[in-house]
C-alpha cells in the first residue's frame, strides 16, 4: 500500500565529497512529487537513495513511521522505471511484467489476472518503440503494488512526441492507481506538465518545493525564479510611495507594490524579477524605457531581445526579453525602436538583493 | 548505511578467487623463483643456477634458438596473414568460407599435430622424401630451425588472419574514401591509412603469435631434434632424474618468464599509445581481381590453405593404414582404432572428463569473477584482476612444474591426480573467459539488475536470474573455444600426468616418441575430429562466423 515519504536530514557522501548535505523533504501519501534540477543536482542520488541503491551517510528515510535506512533495496517493495527501460531482453513482455509478482509466489490463475489488468491500464498495443518499452517498465513497475513509485528521468530517451504522449499516459496511470510516486527529471515542462508538487534542487539543496503553479509564479528564490522559464533580473530599492511600498528601478521608474511582506524594509536594495510575459507596452514615462534588439517570430509570439542601460540590470544574464501575445498585440514593433514597458505589478516577483529569498506575501521554501 | 562486511555469496567468491589464483598460481609460481635462487645441495641462497645457464653455450643457445625461431615465426605469421586477411576482405574470393573454416580448423588443432604428419611426409622415411629419393632427389631436412618454422608458422598464422580480417571489417569504407578524396591512391593509400589503422590490431595478434610460439613445447620436441629451444631445455632438465636439476630448470623457467613478461609489457605499452576505437557504418566495399592476378591471388591462398590442412589429411588417411608394430604397410586396416580403444580408452575418456570439468569451472569463475571485477570494483577486486592476467605470460610447461612442485608433498598431494590437471587447464583458459565476460558485463546496464532488485529479488538471485542468463551465450560460446584448447592441451599436461590421468593429447605424443605412428594418427583423427564437432556447435550457438581467442 502506498506510503508517505519522509527524508529527515539526509546526508550523501563519496569519501570527502559531500553531495548532498542534510536535506530534509517530506512527500504525501498518493500525491505525484517530482525532484527537478540542472544535472548534478543530486537529485537522482536522492531517488537512489530512497531505492536503496545508494547508501545513506546521515540522517533517516522512512516510508510513513518504518525507517528504511538498513533494509535492502530488495526488501523495499519499491517499483522502478529506469531511462533505460531496463526491460529484461531475455524474457517476452507478459514474462517481463510477471517478473516480480513470480518472487511473491502470487498463484497463477491471480497472477495472469493482475497482469492482463495491468496491461489493460498502461496499454500496451504493440511492443516496439520506446514508449512501449517505458509503458512495460511502468506496468511491470505498478503490477507488484508497490509503495512507491520512483522513476529516473524515464522519458528522456523518447522523442518529442512521445515524450508528451507518455507524460500524460504515466500521470493518469498514477492517479488512478493512487501511489505515492518520486519523479526525477531536468525538463521543467515536463515537471510543471505531471507534477502535484515539484522540488527545484540544486547543489543537493532543495531550494523549493511547491505546486507547478506556485513554483512558476511565486518562486522562492532567484534560482527558481531563472531555472523555471525566463525572469528578466532589474536591480531596484523599496521606496515609500504614496502610503505603501514601491520597487524603483535604477532608471527612477517607480511601481507601487501591494504585496510585499513585512522583510521588505523601504531603504532596501533588492532584485527585482520580471517574465517576458508580464510586460506590456505603455506611455511615455509610464514604463522602463528600453530598445528593441532583436526579434523572433514564433506564431502566437513574438519574443523581442531588449536592451537595457548596463546599470539597471544584474549583470551575467543571457537574455532580457519581452514576449508580446499576437493575440492581444495592438502594434508590432521592430529592431531599433525605442519603447516603454510596463511589468504587471501582480506578477512580479521581488526578492532580497542577492536573490536568496523572495520578498514576496505568502512565499515559503516549503508549502 | 555504514558499510559493514557481509559474508554474503560475492564474499565466497572473491574469498574462492583469491583462494584459487593464490594457491594454483602465485604460491607455485613464487616457490619456483624461490627454488631458482636456491643451492640444489645446501638449499642457501645462490645466484649459480642462473650463472650456470649463461656460462655454457648448451643452455643460453637455447635462448638464442627460441628467440631466433619465434621472432621468425612471429614476422612470417604477420606478413602471411594480414595478407591473407587483405585478399579475403577486400577482394571476391572463391569458397571464401571453405578457406575460412579451414584456417580455422588449423588454428584450433594442437600444434604437434601438424610436426609429426610433417615427419610423416618430410621426415627421413617420410612418404614425399622417399618419392623423391625414388627419382635421385635429395629433399631437405625438415628437422631442426626449417621444420619448427614451417609447422608453427602454418600453425599460427591464422590467429593474425583472424585478428585482422575482424579489424578491417571495423574500417569504414568512408576513411578510405576521404583518403582517395584528398588525392590519395594506390600503395600510397594502404600504406598511409589502412595499415596504421591496423597497427594495433596486428601487434595484439602478433603478442599472441610470439607468446604461442615462445612457450610451444610439442613442436620443437618433436621435430626440433638437436635445434633446443627453451621449453624443451627446461623440461629435458626437469624430467632428468639424474641429478639435481630441479632448481637450474627453475631458474630457466624464471629466465623464460621474465621475457615473456617483458614483451606482454612492451606490447601493452605500444598498443595503448596506438589504440583507437573504430566502429564502421560502412564496410569496406568488396572488389573483383581480374585476369593474371586474380589467378594468382586464388593459387597463393589455395596453396596456403592446402598447405595448412595437409596435416589434418595425412594424419586421417594414416590413421586407416595397416601397421606393423611402427611401421605402415600396404592396406587399409581398422587396427590402430581398435588398439586404441583397446589400451588408450581411458586417454580419450579422461581428455573429455577434464575439459568439461574444466570448462564448468571456467564458466562458473569466469562470470562470477568478471562480476566482481567489473560491478563490485574495491582494491581487492583489483588484486584479483592483476591475478588473474599472469597466466597471459607463463608458458604451458612453466606453470606445470610449479604445480608439480608446489603439490608434490603431504599435506597438499595433488601430483598424479586429475585435480591437478584440471587446474592447470582452469587457470590457463580463465583469463580469456575473464576477459570476454568483463566485455560483455562492461555492455550489460546495471539499470537491469536495478529492476531485477526493485522488483523484490535478492541481489544474489538477480545475478542468477538475469545477469548470468544474459552473459550465458557469450560466455558459453566463449567456452566452447576454451574446451576446445583444453582437449588440444600438451605443454602442461605432459609434466602432470601420471599412467592414470594420461590424455589423448599426452598419449598421442608418448606414442609418437614410440614411433607408433598408427595409433598416435588414430587418436588425431579423434581429436580433430572432436574439435570440428565442437566449432560446429560454437558457431551454431554463437551465431557467428569467427573466432576470438
Amino acid at each position: 500500500m502506498s506510503v508517505a515519504i519522509t527524508a529527515d536530514k539526509v546526508v550523501k557522501r563519496y569519501g570527502d565529497l559531500t553531495i548532498i548535505p542534510q536535506l530534509t523533504q517530506n512527500i504525501r501519501n498518493g500525491e505525484f512529487f517530482t525532484l527537478l534540477g540542472p544535472s548534478g543536482c543530486g537529485k537522482t542520488t536522492l531517488l537512489r537513495m530512497i531505492a536503496g541503491f545508494n547508501s545513506i551517510e546521515g540522517g533517516q528515510i522512512r516510508f510513513n513511521d518504518q525507517v528504511i535506512n538498513d533494509i535492502p533495496a530488495h526488501k523495499r517493495n519499491i517499483g522502478m522505471v529506469f531511462q533505460s527501460y531496463a526491460i529484461f531482453p531475455h524474457l517476452t513482455v507478459r514474462e517481463n511484467v510477471e517478473y516480480g509478482l513470480k518472487l511473491r509466489n502470487m498463484p497463477k490463475d491471480e497472477m495472469k489476472a493482475k497482469v492482463d489488468k495491468i496491461l489493460d491500464v498502461v496499454q500496451i498495443t504493440e511492443y516496439q518503440d520506446g514508449g512501449q518499452q517505458q509503458r512495460v517498465a511502468l506496468a511491470r513497475a505498478i503490477v507488484i503494488h508497490p509503495s512507491v513509485l520512483l522513476m529516473d528521468e524515464p522519458l528522456s530517451n523518447l522523442d518529442a512526441k512521445l515524450r508528451v504522449e507518455m507524460r500524460s499516459a504515466i500521470r493518469e496511470v498514477q492517479k488512478q492507481v493512487g501511489i505515492t510516486t518520486v519523479y526525477v527529471t531536468h525538463d521543467q515542462e515536463e515537471a510543471l506538465a505531471i507534477s502535484d508538487r515539484i522540488a527545484v534542487m540544486k547543489k543537493g539543496v532543495i531550494q523549493q518545493t511547491a505546486s507547478p503553479h506556485t513554483i512558476y509564479t511565486r518562486p522562492y528564490n532567484v534560482f527558481v525564479a531563472t531555472f523555471i522559464g525566463h525572469s528578466n533580473l532589474f536591480k531596484g530599492r523599496i521606496e515609500e510611495s504614496g502610503g505603501s511600498k514601491a520597487v524603483v528601478f535604477a532608471d527612477g521608474f517607480v511601481l507601487p507594490m501591494n504585496n510585499l511582506n513585512e522583510a521588505a524594509k523601504v531603504g532596501d536594495d533588492v532584485t527585482i524579477a520580471v517574465r517576458p510575459e508580464e510586460f506590456s507596452i505603455c506611455g511615455e514615462g509610464q514604463g522602463v524605457k528600453c530598445t528593441i534588439k532583436t526579434k523572433v517570430f514564433l506564431g502566437k509570439y513574438i519574443t523581442y531581445g531588449l536592451d537595457f542601460p548596463d546599470d539597471m540590470l544584474i549583470p551575467d544574464q543571457p537574455a532580457i526579453e519581452f514576449s508580446q501575445d499576437l493575440g492581444h498585440a495592438e502594434r508590432v514593433l521592430d529592431i531599433g525602436d525605442t519603447v516603454y514597458l510596463k511589468p504587471n505589478a501582480a506578477k512580479v516577483n521581488v526578492f532580497m538583493a542577492d536573490g536568496s529569498k523572495s520578498l514576496m506575501e505568502g512565499v515559503v521554501e516549503n508549502e | 548505511m555504514n558499510k559493514r562486511f557481509q559474508w554474503d555469496f560475492w564474499a565466497w567468491i572473491t574469498l574462492l578467487s583469491i583462494v584459487v589464483f593464490g594457491l594454483f598460481l602465485m604460491y607455485p609460481l613464487f616457490s619456483l623463483f624461490a627454488s631458482a635462487f636456491q643451492d640444489a645441495v645446501t638449499g642457501e641462497f645462490t645466484m649459480e643456477n642462473f650463472t650456470h645457464f649463461f656460462d655454457r653455450k648448451y643452455y643460453y643457445q637455447s635462448m638464442i634458438n627460441s628467440f631466433s625461431v619465434t621472432t621468425c615465426v612471429t614476422v612470417l605469421a604477420v606478413i602471411i596473414g594480414t595478407a591473407l586477411a587483405y585478399f579475403m576482405t577486400l577482394f571476391k574470393v572463391r569458397g571464401k568460407n571453405i578457406v575460412e573454416i579451414c584456417i580455422i580448423i588449423s588454428l584450433l588443432s594442437p600444434p604437434f599435430i601438424g610436426a609429426y604428419s610433417w615427419i610423416l611426409i618430410g621426415g627421413r622415411s617420410g612418404i614425399l622424401t622417399q618419392w623423391l629419393a625414388g627419382m635421385g632427389i635429395d629433399f631437405p631436412s625438415i628437422y631442426g630451425f626449417a621444420g619448427i618454422l614451417l609447422v608453427l608458422t602454418l600453425k599460427l598464422y591464422p590467429f593474425i588472419y583472424l585478428y585482422v580480417a575482424g579489424a578491417m571489417k571495423n574500417i569504414d569504407s568512408a576513411l578510405i574514401e576521404a583518403a582517395e578524396s584528398l588525392g590519395c591512391s594506390g600503395i600510397k593509400k594502404v600504406v598511409t591509412i589502412m595499415l596504421p589503422l591496423i597497427t594495433p590490431t596486428i601487434l595484439a595478434g602478433a603478442l599472441m603469435v610470439f607468446m604461442n610460439a615462445m612457450a610451444d613445447f610439442g613442436t620443437p620436441m618433436l621435430i626440433g631434434e638437436g635445434f633446443n629451444v627453451m621449453p624443451v631445455m627446461i623440461y629435458s632438465e626437469f624430467i632428468n632424474e639424474v641429478g639435481d636439476q630441479a632448481n637450474f630448470a627453475a631458474a630457466m623457467a624464471a629466465i623464460m618468464v621474465l621475457i615473456t613478461s617483458t614483451i606482454f609489457m612492451l606490447q601493452k605499452y605500444v598498443v595503448n599509445k596506438k589504440s583507437f576505437t573504430m566502429s564502421s557504418l560502412r564496410p569496406l566495399p568488396v572488389g573483383e581481381m581480374t585476369g593474371v592476378k586474380n589467378v594468382v591471388m586464388h593459387l597463393c591462398i589455395y596453396v596456403l590453405v592446402a598447405l595448412s590442412m595437409i596435416p589434418q589429411l595425412v594424419v586421417i588417411y594414416t590413421s586407416f593404414l595397416k601397421t606393423n608394430g611402427s611401421i605402415f604397410v600396404d592396406g587399409y586396416s581398422l587396427d590402430s582404432y581398435r588398439t586404441i580403444f583397446e589400451s588408450l580408452g581411458t586417454a580419450i575418456t579422461n581428455t573429455y572428463l577434464y575439459s568439461t570439468a574444466a570448462m564448468a569451472m571456467i564458466v562458473f569463475l569466469g562470470m562470477t569473477v568478471a562480476y566482481l571485477t567489473t560491478r563490485k570494483k574495491s582494491w581487492l577486486t583489483d588484486v584479483i584482476d592483476t591475478l588473474t592476467m599472469f597466466p597471459y605470460i607463463i608458458p604451458g610447461s612453466v606453470l606445470g612444474i610449479t604445480l608439480l612442485l608446489a603439490f608434490n608433498e603431504e599435506p597438499m598431494l595433488l601430483s598424479g591426480t586429475a585435480i591437478i590437471i584440471i587446474i592447470s587447464l582452469v587457470i590457463r583458459r580463465l583469463p580469456y573467459t575473464l576477459r570476454s565476460s568483463s566485455a560483455i558485463l562492461y555492455q550489460l546496464s546495471p539499470s537491469l539488475e536495478e529492476a531485477s532488485i526493485s522488483l523484490g529479488a535478492s541481489p544474489v538471485k538477480t545475478f542468477f536470474k538475469v545477469t548470468a542468463v544474459m552473459m550465458l551465450p557469450g560466455v558459453m560460446s566463449g567456452a566452447i573455444i576454451s574446451w576446445i584448447t583444453a582437449i588440444n592441451e600438451l605443454s602442461s599436461s605432459v609434466i602432470l600426468f601420471t599412467g592414470a590421468t594420461k590424455t589423448m593429447s599426452v598419449a598421442i605424443y608418448t606414442e609418437v616418441i614410440r614411433a607408433s605412428y598408427g595409433t598416435a594418427a588414430a587418436l588425431s583423427t579423434i581429436l580433430t575430429l572432436t574439435t570440428i564437432t565442437a566449432m560446429v556447435i560454437f558457431f551454431k550457438v554463437s551465431g557467428r562466423r569467427d573466432v576470438t581467442l
